[in-house]
């Protein structure tokens, strides 16, 4: 028994130095036209020989630590404590809610500019996280290319308004609805494949939309992009320093303020904080009416659901539009905070990155994905080191994520229906 | 005349590429076809391999040696070792603990597995795109006049020749060896084959071994054809190579290789009359048509919906 | 009003169903009985649209139905149970009731969004509705709790239950006394008839308890090995020779 738990240690730990020895100890380096390797510095050679050695130990003791690890689980007193009761879970979750809400309303008027500008950043991500949360949390449908209808939203608002001049509020409605009319087009017909198959389609179609984006240069400038989108007005009201559209006026002069930059910066965050709540409270309310239920129940189990007459193709196809709806939303609010977009910015990362929010963030629960984007975006600015490694982070945290709490950091728990007066 | 002859170039183009891709597109067949899983993270075996396979080259040159059988079987045999390892270790780490779990669960799994990996190499390597030497230079030249010829170099050759023998090499072993039988069972059965004593889990393991092994001498030819690589190298070779596979028929050796050559030939003739841009358009579109009409592919089994 | 024609089965080489023939009047309980293995889920699973029958016609009404979607078919009036029972078993049992409503509630969205008076009253009703079956099959005080976390027996009941607040016109019960006790079983006994009673349903049963099936089907449909053995009242099947061989050759 110990010679086998020995010789399979010793086998994990040489796996280990195999797959990191070459690639993290052998730095490739360009020199002109020629390559050469070169060794890299010896704190890395220290840490592939302690990684291995490490899961040499760790083999070696699996058992024992196994063991330990259970007796330490027992201690721990949040480990069997009972569920939190419905009622009072869901009163938690909402003074949760009130508290961010308030938090994000005074927000940019305590810090800088930049960080407002990553705020809305921030939200923009909740509402994409969000409406993505419906497709997968809710009706258990993998969409790989949720950054398609986000790319529609975001385009159609900028061709609109470099054609023909509609404005922000136009635009927002029509980028909203027609990533919806996608989500519908390019949803009938693959929403009747399996889980994995419409993953690997949805990419595909994510792909091809990026393609087209980046190819067909007379309409969407390619590579290039398009630059120039205006910024949203209130009610005619601009925020440049000089008018630019006919019969508006601007805000510093109207109120009689001396103009300031940041005005437009908080204007904007306003507005996306404004969409993200909608977006919230709209899914929130989804999720108790029938559709919802119908959501659960075909995730459920689908051959029953049908029997009782719910449509497979149907009720997929809602929660497909209706993600990709918020999408367009988001990608308008999008446009308009850069004032130029590109088929960089719509890349098959962009969809991991918001699906990696939705499993971190329990899916299903809408709080746990709002705390999850807020995390995910944030971090990386707040310690730039962290930066570089934030994909690797992001990979290895959904892969613990699936191995060890499946349904996320908050399990999602629809608030239930309750039949009063039993 | 040139006409045809500018078929055959673009029809031995696609055929060198397809050959590729279907030695890729083994290790997503075979994996499917056992646990019923999409190893999403396939595609940066791949390029592990070739990362590897160009440091052992590099390793060797400054060594000073040039003789070019020794230094591509070492490649190879690097590349297949880093590979398989790493194929062992992400099958340990990131599928074995969710098996069985719902569907979407293993798959979220290898996305980030995926994504891991490409950081990975992006963080030790950079996230530029390296020069790959060519050490197979030249070939054949055939045909037609001083305006259009016919070539074939000997990578492309090289690449046929190598296909071929690990084709052959995996059948051979698939209904030969005792392993390769057990695989056959497991693929038919996977509780079944547990209840007659197979090691399950070790039938798996070797699964994800040879698929990465292959994918890593693909990776070595690849970087060879293309002069380069760079860490997001496989990703798209990965899908092209799973779109191979659902082509043929997930889960069938066979319809790895043909759906390989199928999808070769398509981007070939893609590039060659329409416009290289449009080729990725082209192969997901076609993944898109094979999965709508004919999710089982050309040579696959159907599967009937338990209730 | 239901009536099956030479139904047939294929599976590549097995032919799992073979010429099966049977009808259903109004308020009528049929049942179909045969060893393990004979086809008769199979025939359900073409009967509900789970499977596109590879010969043969059903007709409901004078109007054929197979093929069609198996939630048209449902919607038709024509809904089923499962052998392994099959709950939403992390949604309340109440709720399990509410989804089944989904095609009288099916509203457009904005009418949920903003809640109209008419949406809230159509809730109300079914909850209203669902409540009722619920008191009628004896769950009503677990109308609450998650229907996976219910016994055997009671999520037996609350499947059929969930059938019947989609309002069928067929009820098709998949071997609905299975695990159950004596004492469960007779409720069942008492239940069905009372589904055929007072809420003019007819049923079609799969079930092995032989006093079960006999005990209240108007007519029995036997069938072995895929192919119709006999069909006649239980009097007539009791007495068949054929049926006895069938069923002591499999004992």
């Amino acid at each position: 028994m110990m010679a086998q738990s020995f010789r399979h240690a010793l086998f994990c730990g040489v796996i280990t130095l195999i797959i990191a020895w070459p690639i993290l100890g052998l730095k490739l380096v360009a020199e002109g036209t020629s390559i050469t390797v070169r060794g890299a510095d010896a704190f890395t050679w220290a840490a592939v020989a302690v990684a291995a050695v490490v899961v040499f130990t760790f083999q070696l003791f699996r058992d024992r630590l196994m063991g330990r690890l259970e007796v330490l689980q027992a201690l721990n007193p949040l480990a069997n404590r009972e569920p939190l009761p419905d009622a009072k879970r869901i009163r938690l979750e909402n003074i949760g809610m009130v508290l961010l809400i308030a938090v994000a309303l005074v927000w940019p008027f305590l810090v800088s500019r930049g960080s407002v500008d990553l705020a809305t950043l921030v939200l923009i991500y909740i509402m994409l996280a969000l409406g993505l949360n419906v497709v997968v949390g809710l009706a258990g449908l993998l969409d790989l290319g949720y950054v398609a209808f986000y790319a529609v939203g975001a385009y159609t608002f900028a061709l609109l308004s470099s054609y023909w001049g509609v404005s922000f509020w136009m635009a927002l409605p029509i980028g909203a609805l027609l990533a919806a009319l996608f989500g519908l087009v390019l949803g009938f017909p693959v929403l009747r494949l399996r889980g994995d198959y419409l993953a690997i389609v949805t990419l595909g179609f994510g792909e091809i939309i990026r393609i087209l984006l980046n190819n067909w240069t007379s309409l969407t400038g390619g590579p290039n992009g398009i630059g120039g989108i205006p910024d949203p007005t209130l009610f005619g009201m601009e925020f440049g320093r000089r008018v630019r559209g006919e019969g508006n006026v601007s805000f510093h002069e109207t109120f009689g303020i001396p103009y300031s930059s940041e005005h437009k910066v908080i204007f904007l965050y306003l507005i996306a904080l404004v969409l993200a709540v909608f977006t919230a409270l709209v899914i929130r309310r989804l999720m108790r009416m029938p559709v919802g239920r119908s959501w659960e129940a075909l995730r459920e189990d689908e051959i029953a659901a049908r029997s009782l007459g719910l449509s497979r193709t149907g009720v997929k196809l809602s929660a497909f539009t209706i993600g990709a709806f918020f999408a367009g939303f988001a990608g308008t609010v999008f446009a308009s905070k850069q004032g130029f977009i590109s088929p960089e910015s719509f890349v098959f990362l962009e969809s991991a990155i918001i699906l990696a929010i939705v499993v971190l963030g329990g899916m299903g629960s809408q709080l746990g994905v709002i705390l999850a984007a807020i995390a995910v975006t944030i971090l990386p600015e707040l310690a730039r080191e962290f930066a570089e490694y934030r994909m690797l982070i992001f990979g290895a945290a959904m892969v613990l994520m699936m191995v060890w709490r499946p349904q996320g950091l908050l399990p999602m728990r629809r608030r239930h229906i309750k039949l009063k007066g039993v | 005349m040139h006409d045809l002859l500018y078929f055959c170039q673009q029809l031995i183009n696609g055929l060198t590429i397809g050959s590729a891709y279907a030695l890729i597109a083994i290790g997503y067949t075979m994996v499917y076809g056992i646990i019923g899983m999409i190893n999403f993270a396939h595609g940066e075996i791949y390029m592990i391999g070739a990362y590897t396979a160009l440091i052992a080259i590099t390793g060797l040159a400054a060594l000073g040696i040039a003789w070019l059988p020794i230094v591509l079987l070492v490649a190879l045999i690097c590349a297949v070792i880093v590979s398989s390892s790493m194929g062992w270790a992400v099958e340990r780490v990131a599928y074995r603990p969710v098996r069985g779990r719902h569907r979407l669960i293993p798959l979220i799994s290898a996305i980030g597995m995926s994504i891991f990996l490409q950081n990975y190499v992006h963080l030790a390597q950079g996230s530029r795109n390296i020069g790959f030497p060519a050490l197979i230079e030249g070939g054949l030249r055939l045909g037609g006049d001083e305006r259009f010829q016919l070539s074939i170099s000997w990578i492309q050759i090289t690449i046929f020749i190598t296909t071929f023998i690990c084709m052959s090499a995996l059948s051979l072993f698939i209904s030969r060896s005792r392993l390769g039988r057990a695989c056959r069972a497991v693929s038919q059965d996977l509780g079944m084959a547990n209840l007659l004593g197979i090691d399950t889990n070790r039938i798996i393991s070797a699964t994800f071994v040879i698929g990465a092994a292959l994918a890593a001498v693909a990776g070595l030819l690849l970087g060879m054809y293309y002069g380069s690589v760079d860490p997001l190298f496989g990703f798209v070779a990965g899908l092209k190579a799973f779109t191979a596979a659902v082509l043929g028929g997930i889960g069938s050796i066979p319809g790895a290789m043909l759906g390989g050559l199928i999808l070769g030939i398509a981007e070939a003739m893609t590039s060659g009359y329409l416009s290289g841009e449009y080729k990725d358009v082209i192969s997901f579109s076609l993944l898109i048509l094979i999965l709508l009409f004919r999710p089982t592919g050309l040579l696959g089994k159907p599967e009937v919906e338990k209730i | 009003m239901l009536e099956v024609q030479n139904l047939s089965m294929r599976f590549g080489g097995l032919l799992a169903v073979d010429q099966v023939s049977l009808d259903v009047q109004e308020r009528e309980v049929v049942s179909i009985i045969g060893p393990n293995g004979a086809g008769k889920t199979t025939v359900f699973n073409c009967l509900s649209g789970f499977y596109r029958p590879t010969g043969g016609r059903i007709l409901l009404d004078g109007r054929e139905i197979q093929g069609k979607p198996d939630y048209r078919i449902s919607r038709l009036g024509l809904v089923r149970t499962f052998q392994h029972v099959r709950l939403f078993n992390r949604m309340t049992v109440v709720e399990n009731l509410m989804v089944a409503q989904h095609r009288h509630l099916n509203t457009n969205l904005l009418s949920g969004l903003i809640a109209t008076p008419g949406y809230r009253s159509r809730e109300q009703k079914a909850l209203d509705r669902a409540a009722y079956w619920l008191e009628r099959v004896g769950l009503l005080e677990l109308a609450n709790r998650d229907a996976g976390n219910l016994a055997y027996g009671q999520q037996r009941r609350l499947e059929i239950a969930r059938c019947m607040v989609t309002e069928p016109r067929i009820l098709m019960l998949d071997e609905p006394a299975a695990g159950l006790n004596p004492a469960e079983t007779r409720e069942l006994n008492q239940l069905i008839v009372s589904l055929k009673e007072d809420y003019n349903v007819s049923v079609v049963l799969i079930e092995h308890d032989m006093s079960l099936v006999m005990g209240i089907s108007d007519r029995i449909n036997v069938i072995s090995q895929g192919r119709p053995l006999a069909s006649g009242t239980p009097e007539e099947i009791r007495s068949n020779d054929e049926v006895i061989k069938a069923y002591l050759g499999e004992a």
